[in-house]
């Protein structure tokens, strides 16, 4: 008898769900709330979620003349390349999702991107900053500006700024990103003060805590400015190596210290230091400080660049939603269509700043840098601003 | 050059140390009972938390009392630390160990729950205190002393210290007393010393005590020297720091002590002179040299008495 029960429950909740699944958009995130850099995740989810108690309290998402609930899909991909191809494939076919934000950093977005594209479901990555993630991938765009930018304008900005004639790099060389910034910085400030100008191009690799070796060689190579395009777990213990063994020269920082707990973990030895980035939460103005104010207010801190960049990201992909003008309810062809809408916005005016996407080629976004000094109260503020 | 060279062999005596410190608490678990405590290197990794709440309570942040200077936290965390990740050490040898030994089993089977224990202290770790890192508090200022270009610092001279004067202790406690005496006497035949009124319990429970404390230790001066803490921080450098000890005779506390600060050494001379990928695959060809050169390590000895 109690079985029967059962079984009846079930079937009506089978009909029950399609029918339920017809009025709510799904989206995925693919993002790290565990491993290296779980204050990443963290702030992803925590924009993902204000931004969907903001649509669905207001009734949700007008797409032509319905409603949709928005419903987030949350996948852990540990920070790890091979967890975030696996949650993409679960995350597409398994939840089915309409499109996918994240993976946040190229390590983990360039090999999600290839199975995104091959499944042919549109994915927005907000903070990787590798050419590869979107390199001929129709089906992948990008909502911050490419280390092909931020390598020059570093090299840039350590060439003006400290009058820097010779430089060194400490990297992670089995990192996409790492990797490819610190040899996107050394062709550029080679270009700028002449080959051999980078003195010192050293290497480790994940997981990493001792730098002495590689730093000694720094130190005796007579760097003027130290370019380290690490995670805010690697950087305090760089730094702090560094001072001890005598390195008391500018160290300069991409936009992968912005995020997550940065000054609580280096403290003091970080500040006066400049890093590239995509924005400045002190003294924003406009759209950008609402979003600041109302993040403040619940999380009791100030969002990072990601919090920052998922917001546009998952706004940029809901903009397109809604310029499909309907959804037909067949997977296949509304991913096909969300990608071709995505495609279609040539300007997008987000809180990190206005995106436009070139007519044709890779979909990558011409955004400002920003260039952020960490001051004496341990606050990223904003120093100056480089356009391309 | 020259500068360098000496440089780098300081930053390999620091970097050494740590292998070293791991390395003596695997040797003399493995010496007294055979077995290879797995769960050593998470062990460490307790350890550097323990310090992290030791320190945080006695430098007055959680509220508990008022803040202590520096230098008096640091000298109380060493003792409380060592204890507490002592503790930790013994009651996995109660729970998990000693019930597997009471039933006889083989020491596979004792391998392999050593292993898991390792596998939950990390995770349990991950599951209370979350993923985040933790920064360690500064306890003392670190002072730089550059001698003609070659700098140290006040950390890395303790860390280098605490090293060697835990290796004299433990080679003390090993020969000169009656427990050490004992801890022997089991690694020589474990049935046969109950017979002789040794509480054969009591000597292995002591030496977990040994063991985690110096891993405990360990774990403090790690966490100073690299202030940022997460709950994976052990299972590498534990790895590692066990194929140290076997290198190095696994059982002899000297070649314990001597099997860390090679593989420290190895590690970092390659990384000075080499890109850093070639680092571990010279430093463990280098190794495997050793091993098949001599199999027993180098100050092991193929007999079946240990330590």
């Amino acid at each position: 008898m109690k079985r029967s029960w059962l079984i009846a429950l079930f079937c009506v909740l089978g009909l029950a769900a399609p029918a339920l699944a017809a009025d709510t958009i799904k989206l995925g995130f693919n993002i790290p709330l565990t491993g290296d850099i779980p204050d990443v995740g963290e702030s992803s989810k925590n924009a993902a979620e204000m931004l969907k108690k903001k649509i669905n309290d207001a009734g949700g998402l007008r797409v032509g003349d319905k409603s949709y609930m928005l419903e987030f899909v949350y996948e852990d991909n540990e920070s790890k390349a091979e967890s975030a191809l696996s949650a993409t494939r679960k995350l597409i076919t398994q939840d089915n999702v309409l499109g996918m934000v994240g993976p946040q950093s190229s390590k983990q977005a360039v090999p999600a991107a290839e199975a995104a594209n091959e499944l042919k479901t549109p994915m927005m990555a907000p903070w990787s900053t590798n050419p590869n993630t979107t390199k001929a991938r129709p089906f992948v765009f990008r909502g911050c500006f490419l280390d092909t930018f931020q390598g020059p304008t570093a090299a840039k900005f350590a060439s003006e700024e400290f009058k820097a004639k010779k430089a060194a790099v400490l990297y992670d060389i089995a990192s996409d990103y790492p990797k490819g910034l610190a040899e996107d910085f050394k062709t550029a400030f080679e270009k700028i003060n002449g080959p051999g100008s980078v003195v010192a191009f050293e290497t480790f690799t994940t997981k990493d805590v001792d730098f002495s070796a590689q730093l000694t060689n720094i130190a005796k190579s007579g760097a003027e400015v130290l370019f380290v395009p690490q995670y805010y777990n690697e950087v305090p213990l760089i730094v702090q190596q560094a001072k001890s063994l005598g390195f008391n020269k500018p160290v300069l920082g991409s936009d992968s210290w912005g995020s997550g707990d940065l000054m609580g973990l280096c403290g003091d030895t970080c500040k006066g230091f400049f890093f590239v980035t995509h924005y400045a939460a002190a003294g924003a103005k406009g759209k950008t400080k609402e979003f600041i104010d109302a993040y403040t207010t619940q999380y009791k801190k100030t969002p990072d660049d990601v919090a920052a960049l998922t917001w546009d990201s998952a706004n940029l992909m809901l903009a397109a939603v809604q310029s499909m003008g309907a959804l037909s309810g067949d997977m296949a062809k509304d991913r096909e269509g969300l990608m071709k809408a995505m495609a279609g916005i040539k300007k997008f005016e987000g809180i990190t700043g206005d995106m436009s996407y070139p007519a044709t080629g890779d979909h990558d976004p011409i955004k400002c840098a920003v260039v952020v000094k960490i001051d004496d109260a341990g606050k990223f503020a904003f120093y100056k601003s480089v356009c391309p | 050059m020259l500068q360098s060279f000496l440089q780098n062999i300081l930053n390999a005596l620091q970097w050494g140390s740590f292998y070293s410190l791991i390395a003596l608490g695997y040797c003399l678990v493995y010496g007294v009972l055979l077995l290879i405590n797995f769960a050593h290197g998470d062990i460490f990794m307790v350890g550097a938390y323990l310090a992290f709440f030791v320190s945080m309570v006695l430098l007055g942040k959680y509220g508990a009392i008022a803040g202590l200077p520096g230098w008096m936290v640091l000298s109380l965390a060493v003792p409380l630390t060592m204890i507490l990740t002592a503790v930790v050490g013994v009651t996995l040898e109660r729970i998990a160990y000693r019930p597997l030994r009471r039933k006889g089993v083989n020491r596979l089977y004792v391998v392999i729950t050593a292993l898991m224990c390792g596998l939950i202290l990390e995770n349990g770790n991950l599951a209370l205190l979350g993923a985040s890192r933790k920064s360690f508090p500064t306890l003392i200022p670190i002072q730089v002393f550059d001698f003609h270009g070659i700098i140290v610092t006040n950390l890395k001279l303790m860390v280098i210290g605490v090293a060697i004067l835990s290796f004299l202790l433990l080679h003390f406690i090993v020969t000169r007393t009656k427990m050490g005496m004992a801890m022997r006497a089991i690694s020589y035949d474990r049935f046969a010393v109950p017979l002789m009124g040794i509480p054969a319990d009591t000597v292995i429970v002591f030496t977990f005590v040994l063991g985690s404390g110096f891993a405990g230790l360990a774990g403090l001066f790690f966490a100073m020297t690299y202030p940022v803490i997460d709950p994976y921080m052990g299972a590498l450098i534990g790895w590692k720091a066990f194929i140290a000890a076997v290198v190095g005779g696994i059982g002899s506390i000297a070649g314990a002590f001597a099997g860390g600060f090679l593989l420290g050494f190895v590690e970092i001379m390659v990384v000075a002179f080499f890109p850093s990928t070639y680092r571990d695959l010279i430093a463990f060809s280098i190794l495997l040299l050793i091993l098949s050169i001599r199999p027993t390590g180098l100050f092991g000895v193929a007999r079946r008495t240990k330590i």
